[in-house]
């Protein structure tokens, strides 16, 4: 079965696509930042599984250790970059959704375009 | 030490190391002038780098000292010397202004915060431009995002928010996209490095994470460009944000995006993906014309002067891409020279608003009418630099416009003439909105009997230098011609 060998990619398009969907779907928007989210960390994800190597350890050289095989760090250094951004963006997204709130007093997308067009 | 070796490094550290000074600053006039110094230093470091990329030298950095593929790679050619002088010439135009213009939409207290978000957006704007390294864009990328997320927001109108909440989730999106499609060519490639992934991507060419790794840069990037169909964050969020920052954001933030998709598809992809020369071109070309029609028609029946121009902005990109689509060399020459003098005209155009927003409350058509008596310097930049949108001769869009016509006829046949009668259909709907701002202007009575005055020197000093640079480079155009040559050639040197 070579299509389950796969399953971490599998688990990174069905997570991928179940934030896009909150994203597109969501009428609120607080769960709307949430399903970006849930997006982003599939993206993690997809970094995570690439850089594992089968039978691979941690990458530390020891002495006398010479036939090691290792993981590759440099896809987990990356996404730990990302995860500060995804975390700064929905902080930031929530933060706006706050202000939305004190301005219209919902966070329902159709309320809020039928209050921009009364006004 | 000689500081010149360092520029292209400089050219992010400044801005960054400002940003948090800044914020400590409590007054606001000490923000404003530490925020406008740091910007015009920065164009001053754009201009070194432009003097040496015209005498044929790219500069080239190794962050830290280390070698290429593992160290971070600092690249400026003619195309990123192109942006930088776009990007930081908006900022330093658009804060000069911006002190009597943010006064109006800003807070006091919050303006020290305000600068420092803006510092940060110049700072990654540049970053993008300078890095030659993929991760090194997104992490640029989205801190300039994040930056601009707040500078829009920081308008009055409540309808900033909603339209910033559209423009942070499309962004993240979009970003999203390049960041995976970066990991697949990661996963392909094990590099970073741009250049270093041009030589290993031939042994992996055509295999199927390559080319969704194709798709998910070219719709990511394309989404932060708002490229049509993927514009609609893009019309609100220019309306609604305050006025100086719609100056700097139309003026470079989405050529920036474009910038990384032509760059990242001419190194990575058009040699290693079978037909994609004519795939590039079929899909861009379409969605460029697709552009420029709409996008101008949409903006000929729009009422609010912001969300015209906002809408004009995404024709322009069109123009852009169509250049780029054509794959050659003066196609790319032309691309490259419109996104300059694009922000010429689309940041004076900005900008003279912002100067009519001085004296009106609404920016209606109907708001402004009979607006020319009043305040004739004002109108007259609006004047210049709108016949610099349309592409009248001795104006800088005229330039523009010849190179992607005759560009276009390199084409030949059938295609070359629907697509000169595209540009020219594009450019007339040009003339007839640009007219329905200068009839409400000139030749309707005002609609109130309030007293109109003509905005403050300073922000007038500023908008007619600007303009008037749209003569000066229709007039001299050796300097962007130069640099989109340049730039040109470096991208069609990818294709072998």
């Amino acid at each position: 079965m070579e299509l389950l060998g796969y399953y971490n990619y599998w688990v990174f398009a069905i997570v991928l696509m179940v934030g896009f969907y909150a994203v597109i779907v969501r009428n609120n928007l607080i769960k709307k930042l949430l399903g970006l989210a849930i997006f982003q960390s599939a993206v993690f994800l997809m970094y995570i599984t690439m850089d594992k190597v089968e039978g691979g350890t941690a990458p530390i050289i020891q002495e006398g250790v010479t036939d090691q095989i290792y993981s590759n760090p440099l896809p987990q250094v990356l996404i730990l970059t990302a995860i500060v951004v995804g975390v700064s963006t929905t902080a930031l997204g929530l933060a706006i959704v706050v202000r939305i709130k004190e301005a219209y007093g919902t966070i329902e997308e159709d309320d809020i375009i039928a209050k921009d067009r009364e006004s | 030490m000689n500081p010149s070796e360092h520029l292209a490094a400089l050219q992010v550290v400044v801005p960054f190391l400002a940003a948090p000074l800044i914020v400590l600053l409590q007054a606001r006039r000490l923000a404003w002038a530490a925020t406008t110094l740091t910007s015009l230093l920065a164009f001053a470091i754009a201009i070194a780098l432009t003097h040496g990329v015209l005498n044929g030298q790219d500069h080239q950095y190794f962050m830290g000292s280390w070698p290429a593929p593992y160290g971070i790679e600092l690249r400026v050619d003619g195309f990123s010397a192109v942006l930088l002088l776009a990007i930081t010439g908006a900022s330093s135009a658009a804060l000069l202004a911006g002190y009597h213009s943010l006064d109006q939409q800003i807070e006091p207290k919050r303006q020290p915060l305000f600068f420092a978000a803006w510092i940060l957006a110049l700072a990654g704007l540049t970053g993008i431009v300078v890095s030659a390294d993929a991760f090194n864009i997104f992490v640029f990328m989205e801190i300039s995002s994040l930056a601009s997320y707040v500078l829009v927001a920081g308008g009055p109108d409540r309808r900033a928010l909603p339209a910033v909440l559209k423009y942070l989730i499309f962004g993240t999106i979009g970003a999203t996209f390049y960041l995976i499609g970066v990991g697949l060519i990661y996963m392909m490639t094990g590099t970073l490095n741009l250049a270093d992934m041009e030589l290993r991507i031939p042994e992996v060419a055509d295999q199927s994470p390559v080319l969704v790794a194709a798709g998910f840069i070219t719709v990511g990037l394309a989404l932060k460009a708002a490229l049509f169909p993927l514009h609609i964050w893009l019309p609100n969020a220019y309306t609604f944000s305050p006025h100086v920052v719609t100056v700097f954001l139309a003026a470079c933030a989405t050529k920036v995006s474009l910038y990384v998709l032509l760059r990242f598809d001419f190194f990575v992809f058009q040699q290693n993906i079978t037909g994609h020369k004519l795939q590039f071109t079929v899909f861009f070309m379409s969605l460029a014309v697709f552009a420029i029609l709409i996008a101008s028609a949409v903006a000929l029946f729009e009422k609010n002067l912001k969300r015209m121009l906002a809408w004009s902005s995404v024709a322009q990109i069109g123009y852009i891409m169509l250049g780029a689509s054509i794959v050659s060399l003066a196609g790319l020459t032309a691309s490259v020279l419109h996104v300059f003098n694009h922000a010429i005209a689309k940041g004076s155009l900005f900008l003279a608003v912002a100067c009519l927003a001085m004296s009106f409350r609404g920016l209606r058509l109907g708001n402004i009418a009979g607006s020319a008596k009043a305040m004739p310097w004002t109108m007259g930049a609006l004047v210049l630099s709108g016949l610099s949108l349309i592409g009248v001769p001795g104006t800088a869009g005229f330039i523009s416009k010849w190179y992607l016509i005759s560009a276009v006829f390199e084409l030949g046949g059938g295609i070359a003439i629907f697509l000169t009668a595209v540009i020219v259909i594009g450019s007339l709907m040009a003339v007839v909105y640009i007219w329905r701002i200068v009839e409400h202007a000139y030749f309707r009575p005002p609609e109130t009997d309030a007293v109109v005055r003509e905005a403050p020197l300073g922000i007038l000093t500023v908008t007619w230098i600007v303009a008037l640079a749209n003569l000066y480079f229709g007039i001299n155009p050796e300097l962007p011609v130069a640099l989109s040559e340049s730039a040109a050639s470096a991208l069609m040197g990818h294709i072998r």
